[in-house]
């Protein structure tokens, strides 16, 4: 048995970044552990640019992105074991995991989830017709392009308009296939405006809006795929088929937080991010056990996912130092057009404002999003649209905290 | 050389076959049209050691489905498949249906069945709280059990061939002669082999096979049957397979665990065109999802992990056909396989063996022969600090590259080189459940492509899903 004062589990954005303001806030007993050779998570995949822009002021690639952060690792000596599984996680706090070496328990005084997400699949999915090879998720086949070298297909159909799927629509024309088209279920898009315009547009790419995929042709490779317009209940309507010859079907349907552990851990999970539910230090209702990244709430920037991971790195931190976190014993709820608010909990004993992350139901233009505990308005907002794609962020100054007694509701009123 | 026996398929029939041959001095092989063993009705079928009350009395599936649950419970302990007697209930919905209920327990007393009982629905939901306030009686049957088909199998060919049988990957019959007392089968590619018995066990082509030789006195109505699998958070609703009163098409959609841990929903019932008929169908999926909730309300559908179809060999005449041709001599059919083909393999197989000896091959006791096969699930069963000691000696059992199911790429090596010995994705799925997990290889195939390339000496893009043009990935670029 080992021991640590905290033990990341994940060297993606989140778990380094997390590790590096850990020990910026004076626990120097850091260490990661992670499955890939190398530190860096799925931003290791993610050639394209665009990251950055909010956190460093600057554009860079994943890679890049990810460099930054290794960097901090390095200049503050944080120990990564690589290519290391982490199969267990206990209650109280070992963790164990697989390595080539062998199985290693380490005993930790801290924990910090940040094991990402994975991608919706097309079992998961439950696409009728056949089973050929040539069905990827977009991260598979990002995967297969960006670092082994390898191409997928020549023609392609992806379905969703995910940032991934978008991305790899741009992608799969640059290295010379066809993009015949991007279907989305939904009668808007889940990805950013940006990468709209510059991944399908850019490049003539046609993206049907309510049109999903019906069922999949091909005995051994896909042949192609039949389409529809769907109805109010998301079911394809019979006489708005039609077919696409394509060799390849990728999807980009959503991500689910990989939280495998956390459940086994026994961390209570919200049905509807899908992630640990947290307080405002993400810490999960099992004290010295965070969250933070795509494993808590699926972002739409990594530059966000940064930021949470730093309040993580920062809690986890205090209570390795305190032993405990002052209770959070204000609830957060969605009100109108939010669908969640993360942290599910705050502690009106805050020292430092506090900033509530949401998303909303459906795409509105022009709104005003309302905080309020009980009748005591905390903040208000104002954006000039919002977007179920796009993730909010409203912050509340500690002292308006201090006499909240009431839950938090977050709601919005569209504005004229 | 000739051989003294030729199987045609490699499905759970011509493979239990095999391993039985192999009891005796004599040399086997098996030819099978895909670029694997169980890729056909063995691999997606319900997976259940079925009890014995169903078949009609008097029937050669009443007969070898008595004598073979328990031979079946033995063999796969033998060849370390997984299998639970987990047992089942047979659920009436209606006063009509319990009625059907005391007429299963009469047969399954004719069929010389033990451990049956007629209970109460409230008798059912104690033993199974999660099941439908609506069943108003059961049929409770203990000695049914679960197994892994495709696992099954594969075992069963793999300890055949480990006894010295063949196994002709990619061998299509095309065309079948017969002279002088040997049959010369010839494959799609033009490879032959030689025989002088020939069993057809082709499941859903047995009557094509039956053609070739000019003898097709029976034929394959094709029946398909769509499921849906579960993640393991639905594995725990029901610890027994839970049945419909079963109707002239089968036996109705259950729910049942799996050996695995997962929860699995179907079949549908419909005749389709041909063996190759797999498809899902979004009317199909539905009927699943209704009866299965209708059986046991509450599961929760958005944990499907995947959908599959396979296709029952089914015959008009409701009985296994496994007899001697009347026109050819030499020749043995073992077809019409389906359900309780699964439960009986064992018993076919030494039925078969029995027909064999009949027909005059002669069957020499080998003292050799092997009835086990080495655990393949021997790491993953081992605990936290054996699995230590061998990850020391082992390194490559120390980095896991499914995920979802925690699969080594040790185990995946090892998986690639025992027979029968495998050659794309889908063997490694069905294998060692690389792939077979939540994120279905989203994360694990890249990996597990570079494994079978490296391991099988084939360039990546020579890798295939499951054989023919299945390739996952197209050339390098720049090449």
């Amino acid at each position: 048995m080992l021991d640590h004062d905290i033990v990341v589990v994940g060297g993606g954005p989140a778990g380094m970044a997390a590790a590096a303001a850990a020990y910026d806030a004076g626990v120097k007993d850091v260490v990661i552990l992670d499955r890939e050779e190398e530190n860096g998570g799925i931003l290791r995949q993610c050639i394209h640019n665009g990251f950055g822009l909010h956190k460093l002021g600057r554009e860079l690639t994943g890679p890049e992105y990810a460099a930054v952060y290794k960097q901090k690792i390095e200049e503050r000596g944080i120990k990564t074991y690589n290519l290391t599984m982490v199969t267990d996680i206990s209650a109280d706090r070992v963790v164990t995991a697989c390595r080539r070496d062998g199985i290693i328990k380490i005993r930790a005084k801290a924990v910090i989830l940040a094991m990402g997400c994975r991608e919706r699949s097309r079992g998961a999915l439950n696409i009728p017709g056949t089973r050929p090879a040539g069905v990827y998720s977009a991260g598979t086949a990002q995967k297969l392009v960006n670092c082994e070298g390898y191409m997928v297909g020549k023609r392609v159909v992806i379905l969703g308009s995910g940032d991934i799927g978008l991305i790899m629509a741009r992608r799969m024309s640059l290295q010379g296939a066809k993009v015949e088209a991007v279907c989305e279920i939904m009668p808007y898009s889940g990805g950013l405006t940006r990468n709209i315009v510059q991944c399908l547009e850019d490049y003539n790419i046609p993206l049907y809006l309510s049109t999903t995929v019906a069922k999949i042709h091909g005995e051994r490779r896909v042949e192609g795929v039949t389409v529809a317009r769907v109805d109010e209940n998301r079911k394809p309507i019979k006489k708005t088929e039609r077919y696409i010859p394509c060799d390849t079907l990728l999807l980009s349907c959503g991500l689910i937080p990989e939280n495998e552990l956390t459940r086994t851990a026994g961390i209570p999970i919200s049905p509807v991010t899908g992630g640990a539910i947290v307080d405002e230090h993400r810490q999960t209702e099992i004290a010295g056990i965070f969250a933070c990244g795509n494993v808590l709430q699926v972002h739409d920037l990594v530059d966000y996912v940064s930021d949470e991971a730093e309040i993580a790195g920062a809690g986890a931190a205090e209570f390795v130092k305190n032993g405990s976190l002052a209770a959070a014993n204000l609830q957060t709820l969605p009100g109108n057009g939010v669908r969640y608010v993360l942290p599910q909990r705050v502690s009106s004993e805050a020292k430092e404002d506090i900033s509530l992350y949401l998303r909303v139901t459906q795409p509105f233009g022009r709104v005003c999003f309302t905080v309020k505990s009980g009748d005591e308005v905390l903040s208000t907002a104002v954006r000039l649209k919002a977007a179920p794609g796009e993730m909010e962020k409203l912050n509340i100054k500690s002292e308006k905290l201090k006499t909240a007694k009431e839950p938090i509701t977050v709601s919005l009123e569209e504005l004229k | 050389m000739v051989y003294d026996a030729v199987i045609i398929g490699a499905g759970v029939t011509g493979g239990m076959l095999a391993r039985e041959l192999m009891k005796y001095r004599l040399a086997v092989c098996i030819c099978e049209k895909e670029n694997d063993v169980a890729c056909g009705a063995s691999k997606a079928n319900s997976g259940i050691v079925h009890g014995g009350y169903d078949p009609v009395p008097g029937t050669l599936k009443a007969r070898l489905n008595a004598a073979g649950v328990e031979k079946l419970f033995e063999t796969a302990k033998l060849l370390h498949v997984p299998v639970k007697r987990c047992g089942s209930l047979v659920c009436a919905f209606s006063e009509a249906e319990a009625t059907r209920i005391n007429e299963l327990y009469e047969r399954g007393l004719k069929n010389g069945i033990s451990g049956i009982s007629v209970i109460t629905g409230a008798e059912a939901r104690k033993a199974e709280p999660n099941l439908s306030p609506e069943v108003c009686a059961a049929l409770s049957v203990e000695n049914s059990g679960i197994v892994c088909p495709y696992e099954l199998t594969i075992a069963a060919v793999g300890n055949a061939m480990d006894n010295g049988a063949e196994l002709k990957l990619n061998f299509e019959a095309e065309k079948i002669t017969e002279k002088g007392g040997v049959f010369t089968v010839i494959s799609k590619n033009g490879e032959s082999v030689k025989a002088r018995y020939l069993i057809n066990c082709a499941g859903g082509y047995s009557d094509k096979i039956a053609e070739l030789l000019d003898d097709k006195f029976f034929e394959i109505i094709p029946r398909a049957g769509e499921y849906m699998l579960l993640d393991k958070t639905e594995g725990s609703r029901v610890s027994r397979t839970i049945f419909r009163v079963p109707t002239k098409e089968g036996k109705g959609v259950l729910v049942s665990p799996t050996v695995d841990g997962n929860l699995l929903t179907g079949p549908t019932s419909a005749a389709v065109a041909s063996a190759e008929s797999r498809e899902t169908t979004p009317e199909g999926l539905d009927t699943v999802a209704r009866l299965a909730s209708n059986s046991v309300p509450g599961i929760d559908f958005r944990g499907v992990i995947t959908s599959f179809t396979g296709v029952r060999a089914s015959e008009k005449g409701g009985d296994f056909i496994i007899e001697p041709s009347k026109r050819v001599k030499g020749l043995l059919h073992v077809a019409a396989i389906d359900s309780p083909g699964l439960t009986c393999c064992v018993a076919i197989a030494e039925y078969a063996a029995e027909q064999l000896k009949n027909m005059g091959l002669r069957m020499e006791k080998n003292p050799e022969f092997n009835p086990r096969r080495e655990n393949p699930h021997a790491f993953r069963e081992m605990t936290d600090s054996a699995k230590n000691e061998y990850i020391k000696i082992h390194p490559e059992y120390g980095r896991i590259v499914c995920r979802c199911e925690t699969v080594s790429e040790g185990e995946i090596r090892d998986a690639v080189r025992r027979n029968p010995k495998t050659f794309d994705i889908d063997g490694i799925k069905r294998r060692t459940r690389a792939g077979m997990g939540r994120c279905q290889g989203g994360f694990c195939a890249p990996y597990v492509m570079k494994i079978l390339s490296e391991e099988n000496g084939i360039p990546m893009e020579k890798v295939t899903k499951n054989g023919g043009n299945s390739y996952m990935v197209s050339e390098r670029e720049g090449e």
